[in-house]
């Protein structure tokens, strides 16, 4: 730190040059805008990105889907048959957004979608820069082509007591119950209990029909537990076990267990590129199956791109960089850098060798697990704000993401 | 950049190194490296001459290995291999391991406190191994009493404790007054026989509606399990305050001076959001923050701006090594420009809160040398000396 003097006191206007290029970047329309209107809360804004000059490529010469192919392996048929969309993954992989975009996804030309919270953390708010969500159903965004998302954060101590009103009727004493500490006591009692009243919160949204006959949902999209509590999560016939063997909630269950088990049912599983969360999937993959929960799609975010040809890439990732050939090509074209800056760009080479490398590695761990639909999300620079919630849903509406028209799927 | 945004540079080693550090408790959400960033700054600490204990929770296969982490053990184990000189120090350091094994933590709990002939009642009930192994509290609760037992012993001058991989770092908190309320055993009392418990008073307040409510419960959740939760809450009733001790006494342990809170983030708003949330509930409760970890950042290593390299791999034909490091270049200063905007934002509300950057190792953590690895950068406080940086690494890993 002490010896930078030079690189130290060129820094601080360095940030506000790169965001000055961004700008310029983005004026120039390589980045398009265009807008959406909405009558949720906030105005949504939503973002195009046309950044993909080159398809991204994987090493071992092994193309990826390019983004504006549709294969039909990437979302099956089977998949716009399903209406309760579960979606998890291993903390950290970006679970929330996925359900998200797939939410807005699926509500692409005129369709209706839920978008269910579970875990009392606010996170849908959060994403769509929302006040906290009540429990209660609420517009929260217009999908391209006229679609609408509607999310729910389930409370699971009122969904309880929403329950016990159904059978019983507690009148005020209710919400004393709640104070005093009673309901999340009768939840803490049989963890059980809680998974059971958030399914089943789902099926009946699944489920609910208006004025028409018509399901309410094309799809409902459930931002399930991460993939450490998933299974146990989903396993209501397990969880009842526990529970008394007779009573309302029985009957209520046997029919979540119903659906969890159909085709209607999809359990999508988010992962990144990495050792660890790749591990998580393919044990959850397992456990699901040997659950009999019908599984989705693998769904690999945050895909960032490949610049290196393959043949580099092995080379570079042990830190065999030609600095001198770069520092030649650079040269023609009229870049003559600094041993320095040239020093810089080899690490960073290596350091991206390396991490495709890796990924290349996951990669083929993933091909190599059981046959599963897979999806791709590239990695967002600007993958903060809410336009980038729709270039995700529109990256995945491109990958094939769809609900199938309700006159065939509805029986 | 405006200078007041600059948040303080953490300086990890003058913190290891301070022998008024006894307890070090990396917090964060999941996903964000708690685990590993502990066994690093545990290893670093180590070698620098401290007799350091890590207390690791559900640790990745290989970095338990790494750690001769083999099984549970639940009790400290010496890790082989760590250079044990400590930088000239004398007395030199050590590093023990352990890896939580909730349900004999709580167990050991309960022969501990219970009065002879009822740990076994206790122990057996079907509603405490319940409780014991799969109540969401449990291990964040677990976690605090070991770390209250390796303190009581004391005989270790540095514990590194990870902490239990929930969905928001405010759990590790809230989890022991969750669970302690539940296990106060007013509620089962009223629940299982609610004539009898919680007075006139009470009963009044919520009338009819309670009796209707236990009704429901007892519908629901079926006689057996009340019936075994009763039992369990009597049986636990005489050493319950004997829990309660504990757990307070370990609460006033965490608000010590001589406790340290890190806070590891990844550079993603979600992590960052998470990472806010628990400085302001740190700073709420007066308990002792050290700082921010910012892990698995991507620093930019060559002065060189996005748009310039961007125009520069457009206008490259024949030279296609160059133009993709061009193009890598771009996307790392755009990824970069992103992190610290993102740190900037947290910076801007926490403007006192120090940090310290680690630049993102690509290969996981398989051995104590990619663990030193870690430590250095965490130690490197400030990486984002982009020139400076970059000659030695690139000299290092271009052999």
């Amino acid at each position: 730190m002490a010896p930078v003097v030079t690189a130290t006191s060129s820094q601080p206007s360095r940030p506000k040059l790169l965001r000055i290029a961004w700008v310029l970047w983005i004026s120039t329309g390589a980045v398009r805008y265009s807008h959406v209107v909405t009558d949720g809360p906030g105005a949504l804004m939503r973002g195009h990105c046309s950044q993909r000059l080159i398809p991204f490529r994987r090493p071992g010469g092994r193309k990826l889907r390019n983004l504006t192919d549709v294969t039909s392996s990437a979302w099956p048929a089977a998949l716009s048959a399903a209406r309760l969309h579960v979606v998890s993954g291993k903390g950290g992989t970006g679970k929330t957004t996925v359900a998200a975009a797939l939410a807005l996804a699926l509500a692409s030309g005129g369709r209706r979608t839920l978008l269910i919270e579970v875990e009392g953390r606010q996170g849908i708010a959060q994403l769509f820069d929302t006040p906290p969500l009540p429990y209660e159903e609420r517009k929260i965004a217009v999908a391209p082509g006229g679609g609408e998302v509607r999310a729910l954060a389930v409370d699971t101590e009122a969904a309880l007591l929403e329950y016990f009103e159904l059978f019983y009727r507690l009148g005020m004493a209710g919400r004393t119950l709640r104070r005093m500490g009673a309901i999340e006591f009768a939840t803490t009692l049989a963890p059980g209990l809680r998974d059971v009243l958030l399914t089943g919160k789902a099926k009946e949204c699944v489920n609910r029909r208006g004025p028409d006959g018509r399901p309410v949902y094309d799809a409902v999209v459930l931002d399930a537990p991460p993939t450490g509590r998933v299974v146990s999560f989903l396993d209501v016939t397990k969880a009842m076990a526990d529970l008394a063997k007779s009573g309302p909630i029985h009957s209520q269950a046997a029919g979540v267990v119903q659906v969890l088990h159909s085709e209607l049912t999809a359990v999508h599983l988010v992962t990144l590129l990495e050792d660890l969360p790749v591990t998580e999937t393919l044990e959850t993959v397992d456990e699901l199956t040997a659950a009999g929960f019908p599984i989705g799609a693998v769904i690999v975010n945050r895909v960032r791109p490949q610049w290196l040809p393959d043949r580099s890439v092995a080379a570079a990732a042990n830190g065999r960089v030609d600095a001198e050939r770069i520092r030649a090509g650079l040269s023609a074209a009229g870049l003559d850098l600094p041993a320095d800056v040239i020093d810089g760009l080899v690490a960073e080479t290596v350091d991206h060798a390396v991490r495709v490398h890796a990924e290349g590695i996951a990669l083929s761990r993933l091909d190599d697990g059981p046959p599963l639909p897979r999806l791709e999300l590239p990695q967002l620079v600007d993958g903060v704000d809410l336009g980038s919630l729709y270039e995700l849903a529109e990256t995945l509406v491109e990958q094939g993401v769809a609900v199938h028209t309700l006159s065939g799927a509805a029986s | 950049m405006s200078p007041a945004r600059v948040a303080p540079v953490l300086d990890v080693d003058a913190l290891l190194d301070d022998p008024d550090t006894r307890v070090v408790v990396c917090c964060g959400s999941g996903g964000v490296g708690k685990t590993t960033t502990s066994a690093a700054l545990a290893i670093r600490a180590a070698e620098r001459g401290r007799r350091t204990v890590v207390l690791t929770i559900d640790p990745a296969k290989r970095l338990a290995q790494a750690l001769g982490l083999a099984a549970l053990s639940n009790e400290p184990g010496r890790v082989a291999g760590v250079h044990e000189s400590g930088a000239g120090r004398p007395g030199g350091g050590e590093l023990h391991a352990m890896m939580l094994d909730m349900r004999r933590t709580f167990d050991e709990m309960v022969y501990a406190h219970a009065e002879p002939g009822r740990a076994g009642t206790i122990i057996e009930n079907p509603f405490y191994q319940t409780i014991s192994s799969s109540f969401s509290g449990t291990q964040e609760y677990m976690a605090m009493e070991k770390l209250g037992q390796l303190a009581a012993t004391g005989e270790w001058d540095l514990i590194v404790v990870d902490t239990p991989p929930s969905r928001s770092a405010l759990d590790f908190l809230d989890a022991p007054q969750r669970m302690s309320n539940f296990l106060d055993g007013r509620m089962i009392r009223l629940l299982s026989a609610p004539a009898r418990a919680g007075g006139r008073g009470l009963r009044k307040i919520v009338g009819a509606g309670f009796t209707l409510f236990a009704k429901a419960v007892s519908t629901i959740l079926g006689g057996q399990l009340l019936a075994d939760a009763s039992a369990f809450v009597q049986a636990f009733d005489t050493m319950f305050g004997g829990f309660r001790e504990r757990a307070t006494a370990t609460y006033a342990l965490l608000r010590s001076p001589g406790t340290a809170f890190l806070v590891v983030a990844a550079p993603e708003p979600d992590a960052l959001r998470e990472a806010a949330y628990f400085v302001d509930r740190l700073s709420a409760d007066d308990m002792p923050l050290a700082g921010l970890v910012l892990n698995r950042t991507h620093p930019v290593r060559a002065q060189l701006s996005a748009t310039k390299a961007r125009d520069a791999a457009e206008g490259l034909r024949g030279a296609p090594l160059a133009a993709a490091v061009l193009r890598l270049h771009a996307d790392r200063v755009d990824l970069a420009e992103r992190e610290e905007r993102l740190l900037s934002r947290f910076t801007s509300a926490h403007p006192a809160v120090a940090v310290t950057r680690v630049p993102v190792v690509a290969n996981d953590i398989a051995d104590l040398d990619g663990l030193r690895e870690i430590g250095s950068r965490l130690a490197a406080g400030d990486s984002e000396e982009p020139a400076a940086a970059a000659p030695g690494r690139a000299l290092r890993s271009a052999r």
